[in-house]
């Protein structure tokens, strides 16, 4: 008989099971979620989606289990995939920076009813170039000069259109190499849908959407890819989250705005976006090409999304009333984080979403 | 004379080639080097004890760590080797011991199509069979999209080493009256065990490192590990998300996180063949 | 190297009729057992399939065999065709196993025959320690340090000297067919080097004294005896080197480009199956989009079964060789 002491294989398979099923049962402590027997106050929540508000969420939510002891666990999966997530069920809420389509609507709503969009915070996209002694804010560009680039119909950084608008600027005499992102993402959607603002032609051949069809040139994978690619390759020309340019000091340029200035990217300039536009009740808003004079023009909010009618009462409660904190007390953490902070008008429509929140016909929270 | 010099020029051959090799073996050595060193130069200011045993921390706040990232890298691997060992081993004895020409060529060409299929994509298939009825992410639908990966590397390395085994060993075992499955659980498997340590050791640093199967089944928790059924963390994960983000802190942990991975495979890697290798003679 | 104590109940003369028959319950059991998992693996192939093609329908449905043969990507419009992706995946896999083959081959060679026995196990754990290092921080390393290098003064001397040579055209971005070429070969040396190094040390010590004693020189006795003997396992380890190539998704998605075109040259940035699939399936929406991405994945899964068919068919006389004896 083979003595199992002595074999080595069987000795470590054994070692493994063992540290295995050690670990598998310390690691379900408190059980499932739906356990009726924790205590009211251990609520897991559970939501996913996109990836440029989460820096914001992870401390709202840190912060917050420090205040209530609920644990909101956000992960950023990407908005179409918050998007899919709270369709399909798995997670608590969804976050989304481009507006739910009618057909995505319409399959949410036929599974779990209807379905809300809060808005929590806004950001921009700054465009990035590379362009030796022209540093950051000197490049001033227009909707429509922006859109024949990326639609390669201005090819040179010279062309006369450029030109124009930088009277005293150097530019060469170089083939711009337009970077577009190469992954499907709100920031693309953010981009795509100014751009078919300011050009019919951007419109009628590219569209607006998360993922595009690019003309050219190369597609560099997240904001990491894209500012990559602009930081190496000289003569280059990128979009990026605000967020991302300001940290990693990229030069960015000045854009015309709806109004006829020219406004650099900052939290300032975000925030005044939100007032130029008109809000509706459902806040499925875009705020690109704000009319406001000092606004941005390429900016987006970012909504969380969550269903009218909640399956289960302490989750329901807990989620809208971690939402109520969100837009009120969670905005002071919003300014230090490079996020801008919802202005008033905002946050009053978006108190009326969170309170038609229901369990079996009763609003989950009053005022 | 004439004889002379042919075998000079053979043996000049043969230098020159095994000098090439050599420099091979360096140019791999090199570009190791030059990744590890990277990967260290950039994250060192969060390499520390602090790091292993903190909570991860929102950005902005200095300090923090990945402590349940590590954890959970932990169970899923321990996870998918529970599954994956048993199957990919026993899958390598059958197609070294006992099958067929024909089913052998099958199952073998099985395997190597399964080691070809994206790690995504793995992971859409285990969302598709585990996340979406669940309605939850879930540590076990990770276990189980990594264990996928893993099978085929373990079955494949297993049969090729049990198969460099020598007849004469079968035989000799054979003759004593053993049966099959003591002799080859208790001759063949030892004889070929540093083959198939190695395959397992591949298997176990490829999946370590996977990133793209866990965003379709960890999801990910900021709140450790919460059990079998929920969330959980992982470094390739927590590695992924923090390396293309915006922030330089994160950026930096990001990269202390991955030199750490590579250092725990390695950590696994040594151990498991000292004790493999203090047992065979 | 014999461990195993022999049963002696079975193994009495004569035989204890029950012990015996015991033996052969147990080796049945075990037989079948070994033949139940190999078919789960079997199994869970299959199933991935079905659950793909399940999937994979409606853009089946919509764009039949011209999903192989058109160029166009548009998820605005929602039209959808593989060519460049496949395109991109065959040769970036090429270009790759191409620079990998011969530098984990002459690796193995050199870790197992040549070096001293004190530098064999550190270098076999360093080369293994660089398949730990997670995708990702391969595909940041590649795209901050590598492609820079690439670009410059690689891509340039090549296209100032070369460029005439519709291989080596159009403008040196770094990104592109070339620099995903060389992450994969980086990625993939490892397990192959691996594997080889593994087989190689198994071939009997007989095989190599008689090559020797016949008056062979060192590269002689490897290329003629050591080789030839595990072949397969050679093949094995290039074929699993392989199948790592062809589905890689974040390093190469890093360094590629991204484009969508067919494109001669190195220089072009380019996508590969496994980088469209992994860039935009996170954030894809509607049956159509979502089926075309699945539908890649399944091109992808007959490319590697061509892939395959074609290894197999080249080494097909080595067929399952046991040791020949001591």
């Amino acid at each position: 008989m083979i003595k199992w002491s002595k074999n080595w294989f069987a000795g470590t398979v054994a070692a493994i099971l063992t540290a295995a099923v050690a670990f598998a049962g310390c690691a379900a402590p408190s059980g499932s979620p739906a356990a009726s027997t924790s205590p009211a106050k251990s609520i897991n929540l559970n939501g996913a989606g996109a990836t440029f508000p989460a820096p914001l969420y992870t401390k709202w939510f840190d912060e917050y289990n420090k205040l209530t002891g609920v644990k909101v666990n956000y992960q950023p999966i990407g908005s179409g995939g918050g998007i899919s997530q709270i369709t399909e069920g798995t997670v608590d809420f969804g976050a989304t920076d481009g507006i739910m389509t009618d057909a995505e609507t319409a399959k949410a709503e036929s599974k779990n009813g209807p379905i809300l969009h809060i808005p929590m915070t806004s950001g921009s996209v700054a465009v990035i170039y590379n362009l030796s002694g022209i540093s950051t804010g000197q490049l001033k560009l227009t909707g429509d000069v922006l859109a024949n680039i990326y639609l390669k119909k201005i090819t040179k950084w010279n062309d006369p259109a450029i030109t124009s608008i930088n009277p005293g600027l150097k530019l060469p005499d170089a083939a711009i190499a337009v970077v577009f992102r190469s992954d499907g993402s709100g920031t693309t959607y953010i981009f795509t849908n100014y751009l078919c603002k300011v050009s019919s032609d951007f419109k009628s051949s590219i569209g607006n959407a998360k993922a595009v069809k690019w003309p050219g040139d190369i597609g560099g994978q997240g904001n990491a890819g894209v500012a990559g690619q602009v930081q190496q390759i000289p003569n280059s020309i990128g979009y990026v989250e605000l967020a991302y340019a300001e940290q990693n000091k990229l030069a960015w340029a000045s854009l015309k705005n709806a109004a006829g200035n020219f406004v650099e990217p900052s939290l300032a300039a975000t925030t005044k976006a939100a007032e130029g536009i008109s809000l509706p009740d459902d806040m499925k808003v875009m705020l690109t090409n704000s009319s406001n004079a000092e606004a941005y023009p390429i900016v987006g909010f970012t909504w969380i999304l969550v269903y009218v009618n909640q399956k289960d009462k302490d989750k329901g409660e807990a989620l809208a009333k971690m939402l109520w904190w969100a837009i009120h007390d969670g905005q002071k953490y919003t300014e230090p984080l490079t996020y801008a902070s919802l202005a008033g008008s905002t946050v009053t429509k978006a108190e009326n979403a969170i309170l038609s929140i229901k369990y079996q016909g009763q609003p989950l929270i009053t005022r | 004379m004439k004889e002379r010099s042919g075998y000079f020029r053979r043996k000049q051959f043969s230098r020159l080639m095994l000098v090439l090799c050599g420099i091979a073996t360096a140019f791999v050595i090199l570009v190791l080097i030059l990744i590890l060193g990277y990967t260290l130069v950039n994250g060192i200011s969060y390499l520390s004890l602090d790091f292993i045993t903190q909570p991860s921390k929102p950005v902005g706040e200095v300090g923090g760590g990945m402590r349940d990232d590590i954890y959970g890298t932990f169970i899923l691997v321990g996870l998918a080797s529970l599954i994956a060992l048993p199957v990919g081993m026993m899958t390598g004895i059958f197609l070294a011991e006992f099958a067929g020409p024909k089913a052998a060529s099958a199952i073998r060409f099985a395997a190597d199509i399964l080691a070809g299929v994206p790690s995504i994509i793995v992971g859409v298939f285990a969302y598709a069979i585990l996340v979406r009825p669940m309605h939850t992410y879930s540590a076990l639908s990770a276990g189980v999209a990594l264990a996928i990966i893993m099978i085929p590397v373990v079955a494949r390395t297993a049969e090729e080493s049990l198969r460099l085994v020598p007849n004469s060993q079968r035989e000799a075992a054979l003759a004593l009256g053993i049966s099959r499955w003591r002799i080859t659980l208790g001759v063949i498997v030892p004889g070929a065990v540093t083959g198939i340590v190695t395959g397992i050791m591949l298997a176990v640093a490829r999946i370590a490192g996977e990133t793209a199967p866990l965003i379709f089944t960890a999801l990910g928790s900021a709140f450790g590990v919460q059990g079998l059924t929920q969330p959980i963390g992982a470094l390739p994960l927590q590695i992924y998300r923090y390396a293309l983000s915006p922030y330089k802190d994160w950026q930096q942990q990001a990269w202390a996180a991955a030199f750490l991975l590579v250092i725990l495979v390695l950590g696994i890697n040594v151990v498991v063949r000292l004790v493999s290798s203090r047992r065979k003679k | 190297m014999n461990k195993c104590k022999p049963d002696r109940s079975a193994a009495a003369a004569g035989g204890d009729i029950m012990s015996a028959a015991r033996a052969r319950v147990g080796d049945t059991i075990f037989t079948r057992l070994t033949l139940f998992f190999s078919i789960l693996m079997v199994a869970i192939l299959v199933a991935l399939l079905i659950a793909l093609g399940i999937d994979a329908w409606p853009a089946i449905q919509k764009f039949g065999l011209s999903f192989i043969t058109s160029v166009e990507w548009d998820p605005v419009n929602e039209v959808f065709g593989a060519l460049p992706a496949i395109y991109g995946t065959l040769l970036s896999s090429a270009i790759g196993l191409i620079i990998a083959v011969p530098i984990s081959l002459g690796s193995a060679i050199f870790l197992s025959e040549l070096a001293p026995e004190w530098m064999r196990r550190p270098c076999s754990f360093l080369i293994e320690m660089l398949a730990a290092i997670p995708s990702v921080i391969i595909g940041l390393w590649g795209l901050y340090v590598m492609v820079p290098f690439i670009r410059n003064p690689i891509e340039i001397w090549l296209g100032s000297n070369l460029g005439f040579l519709p291989l080596f055209s159009g403008p040196p971005f770094g990104v592109g067919f070339l620099s995903a070429g060389i992450i994969l070969a980086i990625m993939v040396i490892p397990i192959i080097t691996a594997v080889s190094r593994e087989v190689i040390v198994a071939v009997p010590l007989t095989q190599r004294e008689a090559m020797l004693a016949l008056g062979a020189t060192r590269w002689e006795m490897i290329t003629r005896a050591v080789l030839p003997y595990c072949r397969s396992g050679l093949v094995g380890g290039v074929i699993l080197g392989l199948g790592r190539a062809l589905g890689e998704t974040m390093a190469v998605t890093m360094v590629i480009g991204n484009a969508y075109a067919l494109s001669p040259s190195l220089f072009s940035p380019g996508a590969t199956i496994a980088s469209k699939v992994a860039s935009e399936f996170n954030e894809a929406s509607g049956d159509l989009y979502i089926g075309s991405l699945i539908e890649l994945a399944l091109v992808l899964f007959a490319i590697t079964l061509l892939v395959n068919i074609i290894a197999r068919l080249l080494v097909w006389r080595t067929v399952s060789v046991r040791g020949t004896g001591e």
